[in-house]
């Protein structure tokens, strides 16, 4: 496709993110949401132009404009989806932060439309430097959002955000040095098939971990994240939660698992074990916590360890689960944060004690709390039910333990998701001030609506979601099938014959 | 070779001393009134030498038989210090008129020419000799420039105390070139060369001599560059100078003084690689984490912006370890890229007014400036996530491309070492842009100037991602210099 689709769906945002430095408060508001719904339509025109099943890298584009490095765009099926999910939540952002935010409208507006431009580079990046600098790049707006108009302690996770990530990402910068050098490009879809000496794989590995696990984030080095979340605006946490984390899993699989399989086999224990961790202690803690927002980020992080352990299981179930546990959870916890912020702009406190029987006066919200409540538990027909299946079920077959393990993780998120969502909504109404708060404006409902309908496309009908991947899978597995891990669950062959009762069990297995 | 081709070769040279013996008589004659127009015609004169680099100047190869080099590498380090000089002079009418107590008077541009004058001599040197007379020649202007606020104490003391170390340097690096001479009885850089690579050393039979002269002629030039441990100087000389001076030093000589490092570790002591990567690294690793370290409690901007540029050359001398062609051209990139950032944030600095135009420089006055000047406070922020090399600034490829030099000749340590080093200086640069950013306003600046407003934008479009289209020209000029070293 000669039309450079990509270009300018990074252009439109960069335009108009500097002129919204330049207008007044409304106008910039306005700006912000034409350009972001100008970029969500060009989405849709790239997933629907996108050719399933066709070439791997589409809508290519490349300019050797920067000496060493150059443009190079282009998109597979991961990247797709990735994109559309970025350029979906941004708008609803945008909205989010019509009323809340009051203060440096125009700098704000401009800080998220840059952080737009900055994601949409990054799944597009096909050249390895030009990845880093969107990657990189995107530190820089999330720190002033965080910073300028976050809450009390802002500037300590605003500088916490900052320096772990850049720690992380710079031991990543040093290895893609050296594989530019030794591969003599810089070409991602080249470097996809390029085979390192497994005794250096290994260090490049471990440094890409470094900067992908803190992205993620992935125990131990995941504090960050509910520092970051409980301070940052809520249309900041929506755009962290449903984006900005699923950079480290985009990582993970267009870098860490086909440049380097080998060294990716040889350190899935290093992978389950952490995730495995994560799960179980994220969630605990989840338990416990008085906060909203710092409960949801808990829960974030114990949905991540999931996509690791998905994409680490070197199969097609794995991967394709990990991915729609990442769009699953973008969507999911972008709305919970959105939940979180119709009640704190109301109440503008985050403490869960101190709300109550909200579904007496405010019986929509209650619904769509609960619908987004259940489908961070993963229930079936909403769309974490189909990447956690996938996921767990691709992790099962490499390590029973470990999957095992791992669905504790549901259990625990229902026990953590229902415990908050009783004590929110349930119950008798606490104070006078929560019997005051009024139910969603229309404003609001047209923020959660739409997440709402695709979390239910997607639970309902995944195929949309698997399509576009499914190809990209299998030229993947095909790269790393040689490295595969020996699983521990050996299922045995039937026996023959099957009684009758079986047979009507296993059809309605099937049936799922 | 016929004298008029020696002298077409250093024809820059000449127009500038030339220009600032005739300029020294009008300013002496035309005392304090003639400021205006001596500052104008220095920059000419400036402009006349980049215009006389294009001729044999930037490669005509040897002259004086050697003692002078009119190669690529000089004229490249030759218009960065033509455009720092340049600068130093624009910026300084300014401030002098808005403070108290401080006259500017037309010997200051006289001054900035000699030096340029006696820098593009160092950038030039093909000889120990050369060397000398021209580090001497920027240096004797550069500590009656760090004074020239006479009334103002501190500047009288950042001038002595750049005289008293600087001679001392001056010493050290006198007595390495002396043990250098003595050792391999020459002064020209190629027959060290050869002398280097004839003697042995390494093993019980090594030349001490030759080694001690060469660890002496490095502390010298580490004294100049302000490279750790010898850097101890630049805090205070930087806090004590007036702003267009100081920025004048972190600028054009730092560029000079590195230049002067590269050649004389390529030309002439590029068989002891070995020996003085060894003490290259040192430099480079101890001045990258010192000059963060040391930069996080300061709560002078001037202050915080000679750490600042003590960690810079850490990065620089990466390259200079790496010693490849890729490396040295990634050196000029390095320094091509910190001249832009530098001279804009002092262009910056020299905002910092008070009502009245007193100069502020307190870190804490920055606080609330994006709400009162969001330009202003915009450019530095460009400025200072470019000094920490955040992407997709232009700094980023600076680091990008010494690196790519370090990582190439395979010194990993070294630069998975700097990158975590880096982190650290990433802290200090955060904390301004937290100040502008973040914490509420306290009081506001005083009008600028247009011509500084000019300037500091053209900076800050250089240092932001524009500033990347630029790379394939640079890359090419840097390469073409560096390979004229080797």
């Amino acid at each position: 496709m000669s039309f450079p689709i990509l270009s300018l769906m990074l252009a439109i945002p960069a335009v108009a993110a500097i002129a919204c430095l330049f207008l007044s408060a409304p106008a910039a508001r306005l700006t912000a949401l034409v350009a972001t719904l100008i970029d969500l339509a060009l989405g849709v025109l790239l997933w629907t132009s996108f050719d399933v099943g066709g070439a791997q890298w589409q809508f290519v584009e490349y300019a050797p404009l920067f000496g060493r490095f150059g443009w190079a765009l282009g998109i597979d099926g991961y990247a797709l989806l990735l994109i559309v999910l970025s350029v979906f939540l941004m708008p609803i952002c945008i909205g989010a932060s019509w009323q809340a935010i009051e203060k440096r409208v125009p700098e704000y507006m401009a800080a998220f439309l840059f952080t737009e431009v900055l994601m949409i580079g990054t799944f597009a990046a096909q050249d390895l430097f030009l990845f880093y600098i969107f990657f990189e790049a995107g530190l820089i707006p999330m720190f002033l959002i965080i910073g300028i108009w976050g809450g009390v302690n802002r500037i300590y996770a605003s500088y916490k955000f900052f320096l772990y990530t850049l720690l992380g990402s710079l031991l990543m910068f040093i290895a893609m040095l050296y594989m530019s050098i030794t591969a003599e490009t810089t070409s991602i879809p080249v470097l996809l098939n390029y085979d390192f000496p497994a005794s250096v794989q290994t260090w490049l590995w471990l440094a890409f971990f470094a900067s992908f696990a803190v992205k993620m984030p992935m125990w131990p080095v995941h504090t960050w994240l509910p520092d970051a979340h409980v301070q940052a605006p809520t249309a900041g946490s929506v755009i962290l939660a449903g984006v900005l984390l699923k950079l480290g899993g985009y990582g993970f699989l267009r870098f860490s698992l086909p440049m380097f399989p080998e060294a990716s086999a040889s350190l899935v224990w290093l992978v389950f074990g952490l995730s495995a961790v994560a799960v179980i202690y994220t969630s605990l803690v989840a338990l416990v916590q008085s906060d909203m927002k710092k409960l949801i980020a808990y829960s974030s992080v114990a949905h991540m360890a999931i996509v690791t352990i998905g994409l680490f299981a070197f199969n097609a179930q794995g991967i394709e689960g990990a991915m729609m546990v990442m769009l699953g959870h973008g969507l999911v916890s972008g709305a919970l944060f959105l939940c979180v912020g119709v009640i704190y702009d109301r109440l503008h406190t985050r403490e869960i004690s101190r709300y109550g029987g909200l579904a007496i006066n405010m019986p929509r919200y209650a619904i769509l709390f609960l619908l987004f409540t259940m489908a961070s538990i993963g229930l079936p027909g909403t769309s974490n039910f189909v990447g956690e299946l996938l996921s767990l079920m691709g992790t099962y077959q490499v390590s029973t333990t470990i999957a095992l393990l791992c669905t504790t993780g549901i259990i625990l998120g229902a026990g953590y998701m229902l415990y908050l969502y009783r004590r929110v909504v349930f119950g008798e109404i606490k104070s006078e001030e929560v019997r005051q708060m009024s139910d969603l404006t229309p404003r609001e409902l047209w923020l959660l609506v739409p997440i709402a309908a695709a979390v239910l496309w997607m639970g309902v009908y995944p195929e949309s979601f698997l399509a576009p991947m499914r190809k990209d899978t299998q030229i993947l597995l095909a790269r790393i099938d040689r490295a595969k891990p020996a699983g521990d669950s050996l299922p045995t062959k039937g026996t023959g014959v099957v009684p009758a009762a079986h047979a009507e069990t296993s059809a309605h297995g099937s049936a799922h | 070779m016929d004298y008029a081709a020696n002298l077409a070769m250093t024809l820059p040279e000449l127009v500038l001393a030339v220009g600032a013996i005739a300029l020294m008589l009008v300013a002496a004659w035309g005392g304090p009134a003639s400021t205006k127009a001596v500052s104008w015609v220095s920059v000419a004169v400036l402009g006349g030498a980049l215009i006389a680099l294009t001729g044999p100047a930037s490669a005509g190869g040897d002259a004086f038989y050697g003692l002078y080099r009119a190669d690529a590498f000089a004229a490249f380090a030759k218009v960065l210090i033509y455009i720092g000089a340049a600068v130093a002079i624009l910026m300084a009418p300014d401030f002098f008129r808005r403070t108290a107590g401080a006259d500017l008077r037309p010997e200051y541009p006289v001054l900035i020419l000699l030096s340029a004058c006696g820098m593009g001599m160092m950038v030039s040197a093909g000889d120990l000799l050369t060397l000398y007379v021209g580090l001497e020649l920027q240096s004797l202007a550069a500590y009656v420039l760090a004074s020239f606020m006479r009334q103002d104490t501190r500047s009288a003391e950042a001038g002595l105390k750049y005289f008293v170390l600087g001679a001392l340097a001056s010493g050290i690096l006198l007595y390495g070139i002396s043990l250098v001479y003595g050792f391999t009885g020459s002064t020209m850089f190629d027959e060290i060369a050869g002398a280097y690579a004839a003697a042995p050393l390494t093993g019980s039979g090594r030349s001490l001599g030759l080694l001690f002269g060469l660890v002496f002629v490095f502390a010298g030039l580490a004294f100049k560059i302000s490279a750790v441990p010898f850097h101890m100087w630049t805090p205070d000389v930087y806090e004590g100078a007036p702003t267009p001076v100081t920025a004048f030093f972190a600028s054009a000589p730092k560029v000079a003084a590195i230049a002067l490092a590269v050649r004389v570790a390529i030309e002439a002591m590029g068989p002891a690689e070995v020996q003085w990567r060894q003490i290259v690294i040192f430099a480079s690793l101890a001045s990258i984490l010192l000059g963060a370290v040391a930069a996080i409690g300061q709560q002078n901007v001037k202050r915080l912006l000679a750490y600042s540029s003590i960690n810079n050359v850490g990065f620089a001398l990466i390259g200079l370890a790496a010693g490849t062609p890729e490396g040295v051209a990634s050196v000029m990139t390095y320094m091509t890229i910190y001249l832009a950032m530098t001279l804009g944030s002092f262009l910056v600095v020299l905002q910092m007014r008070d009502a009245d135009g007193q100069p502020i420089e307190t870190i804490d006055s920055l606080a609330g400036l994006s709400r009162t000047r969001p330009g202003l406070a915009a450019a530095l922020a460009i400025f200072m996530f470019s000094l920490a090399g955040i992407p997709p600034l232009f700094g980023f490829y600076a680091k990008f491309a010494v690196f790519y030099a370090a990582v190439q000749a395979g010194l990993f340590p070294l630069a998975v070492v700097g990158v975590v080093f880096s982190v650290i200086g990433a802290y200090y640069y955060l904390r301004l842009v937290k100040t502008m950013y973040f914490d509420e306003p306290t009081g506001t600046f005083g009008a600028g100037d247009k011509l500084e407003g000019g300037l500091i934008a053209v900076a800050a479009v250089f240092v932001s991602p524009l500033g990347y289209l630029a790379i394939p020209a640079l890359s090419a000029w840097t390469l073409a210099a560096a390979n004229s070293l080797f």
